[in-house]
């Protein structure tokens, strides 16, 4: 059973968020290994393992951009993480940019402490980056998405391809995105 | 289904509870004094061992060998602990693997120490409802790692109990506060108790506790208040009595007695100070007296930079929730250090709103984790707790780097499916390093266990295909099964915990626990009429040295008599007589307490003399 047919809905990316809680919280009354504690050790580990799975394909769909790469991986016919689908890629319109930042995080980590300057640069190309990234997410989720669900079987690879392709730019816009947080000394201390 | 009790074990106090069935509502059991918190101190006494009140009085009398906070080593390392062994008393074996205790003449783990706070409070449990318990929903830190978690399992069976399910205590908290007319909507749990911070956000909504983010330090709690109290404390008796000091060649830092004292004292202080606004430190040295006067904003200012440390985790909560603060409808506070003042303006600065605290903050998650047992017994079918794993579990792969399988904050139960292959020809054993954390290297996480795949057929390398399932129950406990695929038979896998113990060790200690129960018993009992003794032969001394003129030569000489009798009974082990003669001297002393009660109260409005021998009663 795939994370859609678990939870009774067509495999679309367009899922009410309201809709799917509703019927998250009902299959976990039904699996949760809390109302199975007095059942068979079997029974107990087929509810443990059906709560599991309910679980991961709540977490999976709840999320518009996880939806995404998991319609990609099942319609590819991967089910499984093996192999991962998306490699992150720099898309090549922001290449240049990219070659800077990297060069000055470079600087930075063989530098030790950052000064003014090239803090001041690296949080403004975080910014930057940051908008790219949310404005990439909606595009897979606002545009691409709604398009999936209306597209014509012939129209479909079309869109597979594009989404692989927003993904990885999501993908390596977050790699980079990381990088700078460390750089500027944040993420740490929890 | 057979009564399951919910048991918060605190590392500080612990307590009991159970869901009433007529009322369906919570309630703690108390001792058969009526106190319904058990101090979580264990005293190993030559003659045997104290829990609770009893060992925390063995504090000042035996530091080296009664072990408090235990919680704070559950789960750890030596390399770990080693940096908060200056300020302990007793001391931990440098080795590898889990922390061991030196107690007197003992070696104990700290799940062994844990399994007799547990032992107690069942046994409390058993007397209360005259029968056998042997179930127990456990509490422990939202943010408690896969060895913690194991850890305070491996006590529950120490003690004889089986640990149905662990449970994290903010979550606990909000299932207490959820049978109170809790209003649906998002709720952020702020747990700051005597050694761990939580906080926890959650969504309540038709019954369901979903729980979106939680985050924590495991390292940071009331026990810290005190130690920066005790710090300052120590810094301004050197000053002020330096010379003093000095002549008596006396170090605080290394005189185990005087900084156990120093420490109740600083607690002591530092919980005046929640209800006023100064308050005097007299603390008796041999040969002066500390006295000295500290206001809440001067404690405040020692615990600023504690109380900013809970502000972290709690963004990284939120944000890790998606929201902001403003989206949170309410505010709980649970835990015995959310008395402070402080605390509670910084988290009502955080949050915008006023934090709620109804509820008892020292039983609530005892509360909790009783309504947890109760559905589990399938008492509430209405309420049901999705909680999530607070750390990233991976596998360290080539290079050292951590492959995530199961992200924090993933709801449980989850489970992660990975591939494992050879990488020699003929190889039959592969091994896997499991990690918990959120760095990207292996060795910047926790390390919780190595496995051995084993009986892998000899094949050339890259061909095995074996499947393995990392699933974390709902207790938050990791579980480990592997497959090979081809031949779809299971694969055997020998599992090495870093911090934690063997089946073997934890099989020992349960058949150690039943041998020394009866032993146990035997001694507790026996101390606690010696400590009786004690006491009253300590309040008579004092009663004759203050007010002996008060009784007739022969009262005198029968209190005398009586006490000496006691005396030696008190050295011997039987129990009986000793009870007897402590009765025997109460009844000569009757008299005497009667006459200083009326010169007491003669002197009405009263000199200090006549206060002291009030207090002195």
């Amino acid at each position: 059973m795939n994370h859609f047919e678990i939870f009774e809905l067509p495999r679309r990316l367009g899922i009410d968020a309201a809709e799917l809680q509703r019927r998250f919280y009902a299959l976990s009354r039904r699996y949760h290994p809390d109302f199975h504690a007095g059942a068979s050790p079997a029974e107990q580990a087929r509810a443990l393992e059906a709560s599991a799975r309910v679980n991961a394909a709540y977490r999976t769909l709840g999320d518009p951009i996880t939806r995404i790469e998991y319609l990609v991986r099942l319609e590819e016919g991967r089910e499984t993480k093996e192999g991962a689908a998306i490699r992150p890629s720099a898309p090549p319109a922001l290449l240049e940019e990219m070659f800077e930042i990297q060069e000055a995080l470079a600087d930075a980590q063989t530098g030790g402490a950052l000064d003014d300057v090239a803090r001041k640069t690296l949080a403004a190309q975080r910014e930057r980056l940051q908008a790219r990234c949310l404005d990439e997410e909606a595009r897979l989720t606002e545009r691409l998405a709604p398009a999936w669900d209306a597209a014509r079987p012939e129209e479909r690879p079309r869109l597979l391809a594009a989404f692989k392709e927003g993904l990885a730019t999501r993908a390596y816009l977050k790699t980079v995105l990381e990088d700078l947080g460390q750089a500027l000394g944040e993420g740490e201390g929890i | 289904m057979a009564r399951i009790i919910g048991i918060d074990l605190g590392t500080t106090n612990s307590l009991v509870a159970y869901v009433d069935d007529k009322t369906g509502l919570p309630r703690v059991i108390p001792d058969s004094e009526g106190r319904p918190l058990l101090p979580s101190v264990v005293a190993f006494t030559p003659d045997g061992i104290l829990v609770g009140e009893a060992a925390k009085r063995q504090l000042v009398r035996r530091p080296e060998s009664t072990v408090y906070s235990v919680k704070r080593f559950m789960g750890r390392g030596y390399e770990d602990v080693k940096d908060e062994l200056r300020y302990l008393p007793f001391a931990v074996v440098p080795a590898d693997g889990i922390v061991r205790l030196r107690v007197g003449e003992r070696e104990v783990t700290p799940p062994e120490v844990s399994a007799v706070i547990l032992k107690t409070l069942k046994e409390r449990a058993e007397t209360y409802f005259a029968e056998p318990i042997e179930q127990a929903v456990i509490t422990v830190p939202a943010y408690f790692n896969d060895s913690q978690r194991q850890a305070t399992r491996d006590a529950g069976r120490i003690a004889g109990l089986d640990v149905v399910r662990i449970v994290n205590e903010p979550t606990a908290a909000s299932l207490a506060y959820g049978l109170h007319r809790l209003q649906e909507g998002v709720i952020a749990v702020y747990d700051l108790g005597g050694g761990t911070f939580d906080i926890s956000i959650l969504r309540v909504k038709d019954g369901i506790f979903e729980v979106l983010a939680t985050s924590g330090n495991t390292r940071l709690g009331g026990d810290d208040f005190d130690r920066v109290l005790l710090l300052w404390l120590m810094e301004d008796i050197q000053a002020r009595h330096h010379r003093q000091l000095a002549c008596r060649e006396v170090d605080l830092a290394r005189d185990g007695e005087a900084m156990q004292e120093l420490r109740l004292a600083a607690e002591a202080a530092k919980i005046r100070l929640s209800g006023e606004e100064r308050t005097m430190l007299t603390i008796p040295f041999e040969d002066f007296t500390y006295r000295r006067e500290i206001s809440r904003s001067e404690l405040e200012r020692l615990l600023e930079p504690l109380v900013q440390k809970t502000l972290g985790p709690c963004r990284a909560a939120l944000s890790d929730a998606g929201l902001s603060p403003g989206q949170i409808d309410t505010v709980v506070l649970v835990g015995g250090s959310t008395r402070v003042p402080l605390v509670r303006r910084r988290v009502q600065e955080l949050f915008g709103k006023t934090p709620h605290s109804q509820l008892n903050p020292d039983e609530v998650v005892a509360l909790g984790a009783a309504v947890q047992a109760h559905i589990l017994a399938g008492g509430i079918t209405s309420m049901l707790l999705l909680d999530v794993t607070p750390l990233s579990l991976g596998i360290e792969t080539l290079g050292g780097v951590v492959s995530v399988l199961i992200p924090r904050n993933t709801t449980i139960p989850t489970s992660a499916r990975e591939m494992f292959t050879t990488s020699v020809d003929g190889q039959a054993v592969i091994d896997m390093h499991v990690v918990q954390g959120e760095r990207e290297l292996a060795k910047d996480c926790r390390s919780l266990a190595r496995f051995e795949l084993g009986g892998v057929d000899p094949m050339p390398a890259g061909m095995p295909r074996i499947e393995v399932t990392f699933l974390i129950d709902a207790s938050g406990i990791l579980q480990v099964t592997a497959k090979e695929l081809r031949t779809g038979k299971a694969a055997s896998i020998e599992v090495k915990p870093t911090y934690g113990l063997g089946e073997a060790d934890v099989e020992r200690m349960v058949e150690e626990s039943y041998q020394y129960a009866e032993a146990d018993v035997e001694a507790r009992m026996l101390i606690e009429v010696r400590n009786e003794a004690d006491t009253v032969m300590t309040h008579v001394r004092r009663a004759l040295k203050q007010a002996g003129d008060l009784a007739s030569a022969e009262e005198r000489q029968r209190i005398a008599a009586a006490l000496q009798a006691l005396e030696q009974a008190r050295e011997t082990t039987d129990r009986d007589r000793i009870h007897e003669k402590t009765v025997e001297l109460n009844r000569a002393t009757e008299h005497l307490a009667q006459a200083m009660m009326d010169a007491a109260l003669r002197s009405a409005l009263g000199t200090r003399r006549a206060t002291e021998i009030m207090e002195s009663q």
